[in-house]
């Protein structure tokens, strides 16, 4: 059993690719013929034995001729992955719970544009992609992120069936990349102000209550303050608002590990102190966290909401 | 897998299935039962009508509810579901259901592969050009397709079409390798069903008033010819088929059983020819009256028809001879000729005292059958539509109505010579035929179909004696479209009188024949030849399939490499531009991806001071012919990566 993933490596070529562009040479590209192919072949073997049986000329020929077109196809089908220069991006972090994107570049140097490409990280979310001739797509792989923490990219597999369906060819990207996944917030509510050192002075819930405005929606924005029947009125092709709240701009919060129950498990500890930084940043309050291995000043503003949940993300369990 | 919105079909692919059932289905209808048809259309435009509207597609039930009722339309129409016709019927209707049921993109991809099937199905039909162009067309279009299929909304129409025809050309190499190599199995490689040679015309092995000239109105060519010296003279161009001795008063039959082998005198020397029949579904091959040197397979009867075991159900060739003068059966049985003499007793009482008369009035056998043919000559015409004829045929057609066509002239003289007392039997076959000067080869059509006499004298064996001749000689020696009246219902095609129209005929037969011989005659045979040719006789599958795979690999080989290493042509400005950087990188400096010219000529000039000048002069020019519309001289440009290297 030790051999096989040594096999495995050596067979699918399982190690990274590096976090530089990458092209696909024929040694990474495998090729079998598709279902549809299969059927064709089954149809063509009957073709074959029909135009014997009945001495059809006419019949030999057609059956030679597709029988050259699907090994045509087979070569068409390779060259639609041969050559295709894959460079990873950058990705934005996520909410556990949530699916990452992981952005890819595709870069076609050839003159015919490559069609039908697909990507799956996990194969129950393919995504497709085509490349112009000499041109470039974007494309951002979905994976679920289940876990806080760092999400690795894992092998994506890039497959094509074009142009004739009658094989499928595949090939194995092993970038390094990984996206940041913050945990999955938990709406719970605020600590009470006695509780612990609130800096400075703060109007009760004020701070969640007094509507100021919208803004843009920023990735790392919960979904929960999202303004749905303000961002509905563009017909969903502007960015989606989030509500801000003038009324704690004053106010000065520090979220404390202690503040949370002890009773309760890390994860969740963690997903509240997570809520309470989105609500704090969408009130527009300052606010700092401390954690038993680190803390942060307050401060307000998404650089400073993103340190938080970063934090709060690589928070060793 | 299969839940993938992806694998989901698309709307826009769905009228190319459409296109692909018809282009495929139509030409079907010419042969089909009208029911099947008219089913098919309406099963396609339920299908059509509810993509118009898109609208669900019907359930399970209502498609097995409508295979039962197709399967049971055919098995009341053919009694089978297998055979030829009946297969095909089904495939039809199994591609006009298939479309009420275009869910999946594997669905689609069923409707290409019948489709594909359904190509094949036309050959059993026909092999003409027409077919063959008529299906490449649609070939070309399930292609595209196919590509439509997988590539998505972003394959366009025109890209669809253009690439398809790419790769049908592209596979065009591979085809004609395998044609050429494969291993050949003549042959059925299991029994036949009964209807896979059903439709072919040809003379039958009965004669009676009528059968001629039905099939004298069809134009379709019976058999070619090619001589290898001269073409013999027309009136001796008489195609033996079956001879006919039995006759009960208004069919005539040939005789069932062995007679004495043919003795054949030859007078003249042979003549030698090609013949290249056309399926008839009979076992007679319309040798060349009188046929000597058989070749192996071929059977001499006793009648002098030249017959092969097998029924000819494809298109064969045979190399023949013929000698054109000959003495045949000097010494003929005695039951054979007893045979010849007897006439149905009681029937045409005219006709048998005429002929008794004749009897008693002249000298000998050449008076009598002269007597015959002046009868003729005189009163008669030749018609393609002669009146119907009642109990005593031959009574009403000599003395009453006087119009006949070849069969009936052949059976009242042979009648005639009979109740003279002459042994004589009807023989048929084809007589003449139209010489394709583009080709050299003689076309001998239906429309040439024939009925002649043989009176059989002492000393001189059979005698050909030809009625038709005197009532029509030119049918004898210019052919049918002289012989008959301008109204008579000859097929337009042999009655062509304009010269560029004759012309323009000839060339398309020639075509057809060229075709023919060459492309569909590959057999067995001409592939042996074809190789030894080439320098390899003596070969069997085995080293067939070698050479096959060989020149297989070869030709992927070769294609792979043209697609694959195609590079895309640069622009002659970015190519001196990667030239100066390979300038660059012989001195360790390398341009990052991301790097700008401007941003390399500064870091050039930092890294490299001595080349900072020259290396900036690159650029200047570069940029110039790259982003100046107006400047497209990459003299400067070359001059500055010259001055670069210095």
């Amino acid at each position: 059993m030790k051999i096989a993933p040594s096999l495995k490596q050596l067979l699918f070529r399982w190690k990274s690719d590096g976090t530089g562009p990458l092209r696909l040479g024929q040694r990474r590209i495998f090729i079998v013929p598709s279902r549809g192919g299969l059927l064709f072949a089954l149809a063509l073997v009957i073709m074959l034995l029909g135009a014997i049986n009945y001495n059809l000329a006419l019949g030999h020929a057609l059956v030679f001729l597709l029988a050259g077109l699907s090994i045509v196809g087979m070569i068409h089908t390779f060259r639609n992955l041969f050559g295709l220069t894959i460079t990873p991006g950058r990705c934005e972090p996520v909410f556990a719970g949530e699916i990452a994107f992981f952005p890819l570049s595709l870069d076609n140097d050839r003159t015919a544009p490559r069609l039908a490409l697909e990507l799956a990280a996990d194969s129950a979310f393919p995504v497709g992609a085509a490349v112009d001739s000499l041109g470039k797509a974007r494309v951002r792989v979905p994976l679920p992120a289940p876990r806080r923490g760092w999400l690795a990219l894992p092998r994506v597999r890039l497959t094509t069936r074009y142009p004739l369906g009658l094989f499928t060819a595949w090939s194995y990207l092993q970038p390094e990349m990984q996206c940041l996944v913050y945990p999955k917030p938990i709406d719970a509510p605020l600590p009470l102000a006695g509780s612990s050192d609130w800096g400075g002075d703060r109007h009760g819930d004020g701070g969640q209550e007094d509507f100021s405005g919208f803004r843009e929606r920023q990735p790392a924005d919960s979904p929960r303050h999202v303004a749905w029947k303000a961002s509905a009125r563009h017909a969903g092709e502007a960015p989606l608002l989030i509500k801000t709240f003038a009324g704690g701009t004053q106010s000065k919060l520090v979220f404390e590990w202690q503040h949370t129950a002890p009773e309760l498990s890390d994860e969740v500890r963690l997903g509240i102190l997570t809520g309470w930084i989105l609500a704090a940043e969408a009130a527009g309050n300052a606010y700092g966290l401390r954690l038993p291995h680190l803390s942060l000043p307050a401060e307000r503003g998404s650089r400073h909401c993103q340190r938080c949940l970063e934090a709060l993300a690589l928070f060793p369990s | 897998m299969s839940t993938r919105a992806e694998e989901a079909l698309d709307r826009q692919a769905t009228p190319w299935l459409f296109a692909c059932a018809i282009a495929t289905a139509l030409p079907h209808a010419a042969h089909q039962a009208y029911w099947l048809s008219a089913a098919s259309l309406l099963l396609l435009g339920w299908a059509v009508g509810l993509w118009w509207k898109n609208e669900r597609l019907p359930g399970r039930w209502p498609l097995i509810l409508l295979v039962i009722a197709g399967c049971g339309g055919i098995l009341i129409e053919f009694r089978t579901l297998f055979g030829r016709d009946a297969g095909v019927a089904m495939l039809v209707l199994f591609m006009a259901m298939k479309l009420l049921e275009l869910k999946s993109r594997r669905d689609a991809m069923v409707v290409i592969v019948l489709g594909y099937f359904l190509l094949l199905t036309h050959y059993l039909y026909s092999q003409s050009i027409p077919t063959g162009i008529w299906l490449l067309l649609a070939l070309w279009l399930l292609t595209a397709t196919l590509i439509r299929l997988h590539g998505g909304a972003s394959s366009t129409r025109s890209m669809s079409l253009r690439y398809a025809a790419r790769l049908c050309l592209q596979a065009v190499p591979f085809m004609l390798v395998l044609y050429l190599l494969f291993p050949r199995i003549s042959g059925p490689l299991w029994g036949l069903p009964s209807d896979a040679h059903a439709g072919m015309t040809g003379l039958s092995d009965t004669m009676s008033p009528g059968s001629i000239s039905r099939l004298a109105q069809s134009a379709d060519i019976a058999f070619r010819a090619r001589f290898v010296d001269t073409l013999p003279a027309r009136h001796k161009l008489y195609w033996r088929g079956p001879v006919l001795e039995n006759f009960d008063g208004t069919t005539w039959r040939p005789h069932i059983g062995q007679g004495t082998p043919a003795a054949l005198d030859k007078l003249s020397p042979s003549v030698r020819y090609e013949l290249t029949l056309e399926p008839h579904n009979q076992r007679w091959i319309l040798a060349l009256d009188a046929p000597v040197h058989l070749p192996e397979g071929l059977l001499l009867n006793a009648t002098l028809a030249a017959t092969q075991r097998q029924p000819v159900t494809e298109r064969q060739r045979f190399q023949l001879a013929a000698s054109l003068d000959y003495r045949f059966n000097v010494a003929e049985d005695s039951r054979t000729l007893q045979r010849n003499l007897s006439t149905p007793v009681e029937s045409n009482p005219k006709a048998r005292a005429l002929a008794l008369v004749w009897r008693q009035t002249s000298g000998g056998p050449k008076e009598i059958i002269r007597k015959a043919q002046d009868l003729f000559a005189a009163e008669f015409t030749y018609t393609l539509q002669p009146p119907l004829l009642g109990q005593n045929g031959i009574d009403e057609f000599l003395f009453t109505t006087r119009r006949g066509f070849c069969e009936h002239y052949a059976g009242a003289f042979v009648f005639l010579m009979r109740a003279a007392g002459i042994p004589a039997r009807v023989v048929t076959g084809y007589q003449g035929g139209e010489f394709n000067p583009l080709d050299s080869h003689l076309v001998i059509r239906q429309s040439d179909a024939h009925a002649w006499a043989e009176v059989w004298l002492d000393d001189q064996g059979w005698l050909r004696v030809d009625p038709t001749a005197s009532v029509s000689p030119a049918r004898i020696e210019t052919g049918i479209v002289d012989a008959l009246a301008f109204d008579e219902p000859l097929p337009a095609l042999v009655q062509l009188r304009t010269d560029w129209l004759r012309n323009l005929r000839y060339r398309w037969e020639a075509v057809n024949n060229a075709w023919n011989q060459h492309i569909l005659g590959y057999d067995p045979q001409r592939q042996r030849e074809l190789l030894s040719r080439l320098g390899l006789p003596e070969t069997d599958w085995r080293s067939l399939a070698t050479l096959l795979g060989i020149a297989c690999s070869l030709l992927v080989a070769a294609m792979t490499a043209w697609t694959l290493y195609q590079r895309p042509r640069l622009d002659p400005a970015l190519r001196l531009w990667q030239k100066a950087l390979r300038q660059l990188a012989r001195r360790q400096v390398h341009c990052a991806p991301w790097e700008t010219p401007m941003a390399l000529a500064q870091r050039v000039r930092e890294q490299h001071p001595a080349l900072g000048e020259p290396f900036q002069n690159v650029v200047d020019a570069y940029l110039r012919v790259r982003y100046d519309d107006a400047n497209d001289n990459l003299t400067p440009l070359r001059e500055a990566i010259a001055r670069l290297r210095r």
